[in-house]
Order: C-alpha cells, then sequence, then structure tokens
C-alpha cells in the first residue's frame, strides 16, 4: 500500500490560516490502513483545527468527509455538490489522491495535510517499512524477492560495495545489506547463478510521469 | 605488446615489475598549491598517485581538476570517479575531458554514501553502479562508443581500474564479485587497506584457484597506522574495515612515541610478504594525510628506486 504520514499540524495550521470555510477530505483506502488520513484521522484533525482556530481567535467553519477511494473519479463525484460550500479544501489523501482532487476542482485551492512516503508494507500496527520504489522494471526474480533499488541504500545492481558492516549497512548498524541478504537468500536456495553476470545499466522509466494502459483498453479518444 | 593505454601504471605491470601505487587527496577548498605540495613528496616514489573523488562523501577539489595539476608536476594520476555525484552523461564527459588532458588510468567506484559527508541531505546519483562503470569505460575505449551505441570520435584509452574488498562479508560472495569486475572489463584492483593477513592470503588463494588473478592486476591495499587511536578507529567506525585486535594490541605494546613508527615496520612487512605472494601483481599505499612519509615508507618496503619502462 502507499503509506503516507500526517503533517507537522502548525504546517497545515499555517496553510489554512486565510481560509474561513475549508473542507478536510479523508481517503478509505491506503491512507486508512497506514492509519494517517482514513475518517478516524479526519475526525481528529479536524476537531484539532476547530479548536485552534477559536483559541487564535479566527473560527473556521469546517466540513468533513471520506471518500472511499480519492484516486478514482466514480468515488470523487459523491463530492461535487459539497465542494462549492467551501472557499478551499484540504486533502489527507496520498499525493495521486490531493493531485486528482485539485483537477476534479482547479477553482478552489487544494492543500495536502500528509505527506505521502512509501510504498511499504504493514509490519505491525503503526509499523510500516518501504519495499518498492515502482521503478517499472522488476529485478526481484533476479535478487532473490528483495528489492536492490529500495533497499539498497546506492541502489546498487551489482552489489554488494565494499561497505556492508557484518551483515549491515554503511549508513546505519540497523539497516540490513540488501545485498547480504540477497545473497544469503539465493545461497540458501541454490540460486546463485542469477547475480553471477554484470547487471547492465537500468533503463530508467521513472524520469517522466508514467501511464499504463493494460491490454484491451485504449484512452478515449479526443473530440 | 600492445598496451590499452600506454598509462606508466600499465606499463609497469605489464613489464611484470612489482607496482606501487599512492594516493592524494584534494584539497577542501581552491588552493592548487596544496595537490603541488603533496604531490612533491610522491614524486619518483610511486608509479602512479589516486586522485580521490569527494572521498568519504566530503566536498573536495574535483578529482580530474587534481588529477590536472599532478599532470603538470610530472607525476602520472589515477583519476578516481564515484557513482554516486555523477550521472551517466556527466560521467562520459569527464572521462572524454580527463583523456583529452592525459588523464590515463580511473578507478571506477561507488562511491562512499552521502549520508557520511558534509552534505547528507544530497540527492545519491548511483544513475549506475560501479560494476557498470566499468563496463561503461571499457566500452568506450575498446569499441569507440558511449553507452547509448553511438559512436565516439576520439577514444579514451583508459586503463581500467576497480576496488575489491576482501574482507566485507559475506567473505563467501567477494571473489565472485571480483569475477564480476573482471568480467565487466577491469584491468587492475586496488583493494581496501589490509590488517587481517590471515583472510586477505584466503581471498587470494580463492582468485588464484578460479584463475581470476591470471587476468587481473592485484595492488594489496596497505594503510601504515599512525596511532592506536586511528586502529580503533578504523576497527569500530569504518565500515568494510576489518582490523584484528592482534595488530592493536602490537601498535600498543611499542610504547610511547614509537607507534606510528611500529605502523610503518608493519606495512613495511605486509609488503615484503606481497612482494612473494602469488597472484599480487603490487601494493597501494594509502598514507592518509602522510604523504610527508611516503618517501621513508617507500625505501623502507624496499621499493626504491621506481622502474622506468619505455
Amino acid at each position: 500500500m502507499i503509506v503516507a504520514k500526517r503533517k507537522p499540524f502548525e504546517e497545515i495550521k499555517n496553510m489554512l490560516k486565510d481560509y474561513k470555510k475549508v473542507l478536510n477530505v479523508g481517503c478509505g483506502t491506503c491512507v486508512a490502513v497506514c492509519l494517517a488520513g482514513g475518517e478516524k484521522e479526519v475526525d481528529v484533525l479536524t476537531a484539532e483545527l476547530d479548536m485552534a482556530r477559536k483559541l487564535d481567535n479566527n473560527p473556521v467553519e469546517l466540513g468533513k468527509t471520506t471518500v472511499e477511494r480519492q484516486c478514482d473519479r466514480e468515488y470523487l463525484e459523491a463530492l461535487d455538490s459539497m465542494v462549492e460550500d467551501y472557499d478551499a479544501l484540504l486533502s489527507m489523501a496520498c499525493g495521486a489522491g490531493i493531485q486528482f482532487l485539485a483537477e476534479r476542482y482547479p477553482d478552489k485551492p487544494v492543500f495536502p495535510a500528509v505527506d505521502t512516503s512509501f510504498i511499504g508494507v504493514n509490519q505491525d500496527v503503526g509499523w510500516y517499512e518501504e519495499r518498492c520504489r515502482s521503478c517499472s522494471s522488476c529485478v526481484l526474480g533476479m535478487t532473490g524477492g528483495i528489492c536492490p533499488v529500495t533497499m539498497c541504500a546506492k541502489g546498487l545492481y551489482n552489489g554488494p560495495c565494499g561497505g556492508t558492516n557484518n551483515g549491515s549497512c554503511e549508513i546505519h548498524q540497523d539497516q540490513p545489506c540488501a545485498w547480504y541478504m540477497i545473497y544469503e537468500r539465493l545461497s540458501k536456495q541454490g540460486r546463485l547463478d542469477s547475480i553471477m553476470e554484470v547487471v547492465p545499466p537500468q533503463d530508467w522509466q521513472n524520469q517522466t510521469p508514467r501511464t499504463v494502459i493494460q491490454p484491451g483498453y485504449k484512452k478515449p479518444e479526443k473530440d | 605488446m600492445e598496451l590499452k593505454s600506454g598509462s606508466n601504471l600499465e606499463k609497469v605491470l605489464t613489464a611484470g615489475h612489482f607496482a606501487f601505487t599512492g594516493e592524494l587527496g584534494p584539497p577542501r577548498g581552491a588552493n592548487g598549491e596544496e595537490v603541488k605540495e603533496k604531490a612533491a613528496h610522491l614524486k619518483g616514489m610511486v608509479d602512479a598517485v589516486n586522485i580521490t573523488d569527494n572521498q568519504t562523501a566530503m566536498v573536495r577539489m574535483s578529482s580530474w581538476a587534481a588529477s590536472l595539476i599532478l599532470l603538470q608536476e610530472g607525476l602520472e594520476p589515477n583519476f578516481q570517479m564515484v557513482c554516486r555525484d555523477r550521472n551517466r552523461l556527466a560521467m562520459q564527459a569527464d572521462i572524454l575531458g580527463a583523456y583529452a588532458h592525459g588523464i590515463k588510468n580511473m578507478l571506477c567506484l561507488s562511491g562512499d554514501h552521502q549520508q557520511f559527508g558534509d552534505h547528507p541531505q544530497s540527492l545519491g546519483v548511483f544513475d549506475i553502479d560501479s560494476m557498470q562503470l566499468i563496463a561503461m569505460v571499457k566500452k568506450m575505449r575498446d569499441e569507440g562508443q558511449f553507452l547509448s551505441g553511438a559512436e565516439l570520435h576520439g577514444v579514451p584509452k583508459m586503463f581500467i581500474g576497480a576496488a575489491a574488498n576482501p574482507f566485507a562479508e559475506p567473505f563467501e560472495w567477494r571473489v565472485h564479485r571480483l569475477a564480476k569486475k573482471i568480467n565487466a572489463g577491469v584491468d587492475f584492483i586496488q583493494t581496501q587497506c589490509i590488517y587481517n593477513m590471515e583472510k586477505f592470503r584466503e581471498w587470494v588463494k580463492r582468485a588464484n584457484d578460479m584463475g581470476l588473478t591470471e587476468k587481473v592486476h592485484i595492488l594489496a591495499g596497505v594503510t601504515p597506522m599512525k596511532s592506536v587511536g586511528m586502529a580503533r578507529y578504523m576497527q569500530k567506525k569504518v565500515p568494510g574495515m576489518d582490523v584484528p585486535e592482534d595488530v592493536i594490541k602490537r601498535l600498543q605494546g611499542a610504547g610511547k612515541g614509537k607507534v606510528a613508527d611500529e605502523g610503518i615496520k608493519f606495512a613495511c612487512e605486509q609488503i615484503e610478504e606481497f612482494k612473494e605472494m602469488k597472484g599480487v601483481d603490487g601494493v597501494h599505499l594509502m598514507a592518509i594525510e602522510w604523504e610527508h612519509k611516503v618517501p621513508e615508507i617507500a625505501e623502507r618496503a624496499g621499493v626504491l628506486p621506481r622502474p622506468e619502462v619505455d
């Protein structure tokens, strides 16, 4: 899932200080699961803002709602009738959701309430770790299911570097060396052959905005 | 025999001499005189001098610029290039420029992570890694092509070097990684500083057994210890460094005021062993901020005078 972290309260408050009617829009998918921007977090942030603005003698009229997915038009549609009553929108969705919201209501200022962090896994309640950089050319088959692009601090395709420290990465004792883990796993599986050849330079595909159109589908033709 | 680059280092190694290379860290400022002062200590003492590239991720005078000063001073540089600070466009551009100015050796490295240095907020580039850099330089030299495949007008004839760390985990993999670097096209290897001789002997033995040392020149890395504090620091703080406890005990046993001399003595004993070691073709002396000691070390290690090969 996409993992996000709520922005510091002061930063959010400051972005909104000149607006008197704000709608806080949560998202019920990834950011709800990682406890950053779902219905519960919308309730908490809205209450905090309400109280803080009263204390600042700058009261604000706040609305709140949470849609199933802000990255999906079908769900955004439900907001159409509400948005016109507000002079700004606050989004607790990931960066994609925030942008889709802003795109739908181009006349409304839209502000982010979270910092979108990474594509990651749920280690435990409230504990998430990055696993994927969405590079568009997955090498996990070669590397024993451990991503060198994400998990190696240098993103090496032909690791490990000389900084491996008893299985840790040179940047920190607590960070395992991705290539040490790759070696160990492939060694146990008897698959070291898969990393014997030099991997050629990457054809980076994440340098311009990417589009995916699945087989059998196409973009609607322009008028 | 036809040479790949015609560099002095290549000539010395190809002629079968025991090579001896040094190292020089460019200054943290624009003062070229500092490079000249350090270079003066190394002149005539070594076959080539590694010029580090923003070592430990601290900004310094650029490696190619300091290499040019070295050339002007009549020494041969070994131009180091890390993958951390440049993408493939900048790397190829610098390789062409460096060669145009007479630089004929280069060392291809990943580079220390930017988090160690004085700009930990910076973006680490790592567009390509050290293995891919080796292959790129080889492609430019041997195929006359850019990485993209486009034709080069004027080919950089570089003698291609890389590093190897025989000590970092997983040990079993290290010799295979050396094999990968050879397959990528490396001509010579300079190793991480060696203190654990037993482990190094084992690594070289494995490289010999796999026939790797016939395909690449290995220069053993030596850094004399200046103090017990330095030895401890390297043991505890420098990733991938293996300093056995008995080396530290030996330095401690040297007594007050004699530790540095004991460090040099240990380095000279290592060099004596490397001269006889099958699969080792030379020594890379990294006298860190101790360039003025190089003449003494070279003398005591019995590597003078340096050969002159036409």
